[in-house]
């Protein structure tokens, strides 16, 4: 299945860009997204931490997904 | 009671039937204290002190520097070398002198927070560190204060209110301290000027609505701005275990960060006298941005950080491999990732940048 996820700060800048449409495997959840997501871009690796959001909501780990879903990767980010 | 000039002054809220009398006494009776006068710090301060909160506290140890005066909009050139926290106090008070400004131009510390903390009503975070950050939402759950945060990165920006009414908590978005080379800070990575002016100003939104009552405060939403493309997300998030954990006394600064595997430094002198002895010996590398490189550059090769960890292989094992940045924090991140990813050859650190400061 399809779903489309939206980039913020570092993690726009490891995955060059700001949307991505990616490629899952059926009722993948969202820690097997991440995985998915660190082997294609080892980068994402050194981020310990990162909200992931599912329609816009804050997503656990064990959250199944669906083909279609909005994705945003939202590390935290300390300028002030 | 409103004296007559305040009756004149704040004329534009006394019409708004949402602020009216009743907000405009609340506004002057309101405690905000704000921590950073720098990029968020500044608008904050300036809308609030115009605004007319009665009471605004100042935490900024840092002094004015050219740098800061891109997007820091409360100094002027003059006030270089300056500290930030008595130029704003100035400011406000040549704006508004129905406003008290308390200024505590010191670090803000695990020892010093929860007393600098208490006598306030409200606190707002435009500070640049996740030590602080979190140093600064635990403070505010031990004493149940809520805080208006705001964060900024290149065009990207962040808004919430935390702890507001048993609402969400910092930890709630982000249960684990971040190590420092995760997110690149404004003096490695560059902010757009006007950036934190926004987030500023939705943040002194955010200080009006929840004093005065009105509106639908940020508490259990993250926004996010993106500058360049003008798109607005707002996100729900929901209060965590995570928002009582840790205890705040555990939430040293130190313990922020991942302990750090130790770096060889080289001095500018040093490399320079390298790069004329025996340049074939080295390999240097230099992790700013393209822009940056062109610029003014020491020669060797740019590799900017972000694309550092796909070009690890470029790296020659038989060559003392030096990294150099504008400060020498981006290269430190760089000779560290290097390190991690278990390269074996020699690796040094340009301390201080290539500008030698």
């Amino acid at each position: 299945m399809q779903v489309k996820i939206a980039l913020f700060g570092i993690t726009k800048e490891i995955i060059g860009a700001s949307k991505l449409n990616y490629q899952l495997s059926e009722k993948a959840d969202v820690n097997q997204l991440l995985s998915s997501l660190k082997a294609d871009y080892p980068a994402l690796q050194k981020l310990t931490s990162l909200m992931i959001a599912v329609n816009d909501d804050y997503a656990t780990p064990e959250q199944t997904l669906s083909a279609h879903d909005e994705i945003a990767l939202i590390p935290p980010v300390c300028g002030g | 009671m409103l004296e007559s000039e305040e009756l004149k002054r704040y004329n534009r809220h006394l019409l708004l039937p949402e602020i009216g009398f009743a907000g405009q006494e609340k506004l002057k009776a309101a405690k905000v204290l704000v921590i950073g006068a720098g990029g968020l710090g500044c608008p904050v301060l300036q809308y609030l002190a115009a605004a007319g909160v009665g009471t605004i506290g100042i935490v900024d140890d840092d002094v004015v520097d050219f740098s800061n005066l891109q997007r820091q909009i409360l100094f002027a050139t003059v006030d270089v070398g300056r500290k930030k926290a008595e130029v704003s106090a100035e400011k406000l008070k040549a704006l508004n002198s129905f406003v008290t400004v308390q200024v505590y131009p010191e670090r803000l510390n695990s020892e010093n927070a929860a007393e600098l903390f208490r006598p306030y009503d409200l606190i707002v975070d435009g500070s640049d560190n996740f030590p602080t950050r979190y140093l600064v939402n635990d403070t505010c759950v031990a004493l149940n204060k809520p805080l208006v945060f705001g964060s900024v990165f290149k065009f990207d920006g962040q808004v919430a209110v935390f702890n507001y009414q048993n609402g969400p908590t910092y930890r709630c978005l982000y249960p684990t301290p971040p190590t420092a080379d995760e997110s690149p800070n404004c003096s490695d990575i560059g902010v757009l000027g006007v950036l934190p002016g926004l987030i500023g100003l939705y943040m002194a939104n955010e200080v009006m609505k929840l004093v005065c009552g009105i509106g639908t405060p940020l508490s259990g939403k993250l926004l996010l701005l993106d500058a360049l493309e003008n798109r607005t997300s707002i996100f729900t998030v929901r209060r965590s275990a995570a928002a009582d954990q840790p205890a705040p006394e555990t939430i040293a600064p130190e313990n922020c960060q991942a302990p750090k595997p130790i770096i060889a430094q080289v001095s500018l002198m040093e490399l320079t006298d390298w790069l004329e002895q025996e340049e074939d010996q080295l390999y240097l590398v230099d992790v700013r941005e393209p822009q940056e490189f062109a610029a003014y550059n020491l020669g060797g090769v740019n590799i900017p950080f972000a694309d550092l960890p796909n070009k690890l292989t470029q790296l020659p094992q038989d060559k003392t491999v030096v990294f150099c940045c504008a400060t020498g924090q981006r290269s430190l991140a760089a000779a560290t990732l290097v390190q991690d990813a278990g390269f074996t050859g020699e690796v040094y650190n340009l301390r201080g940048g290539v500008l030698g400061s």
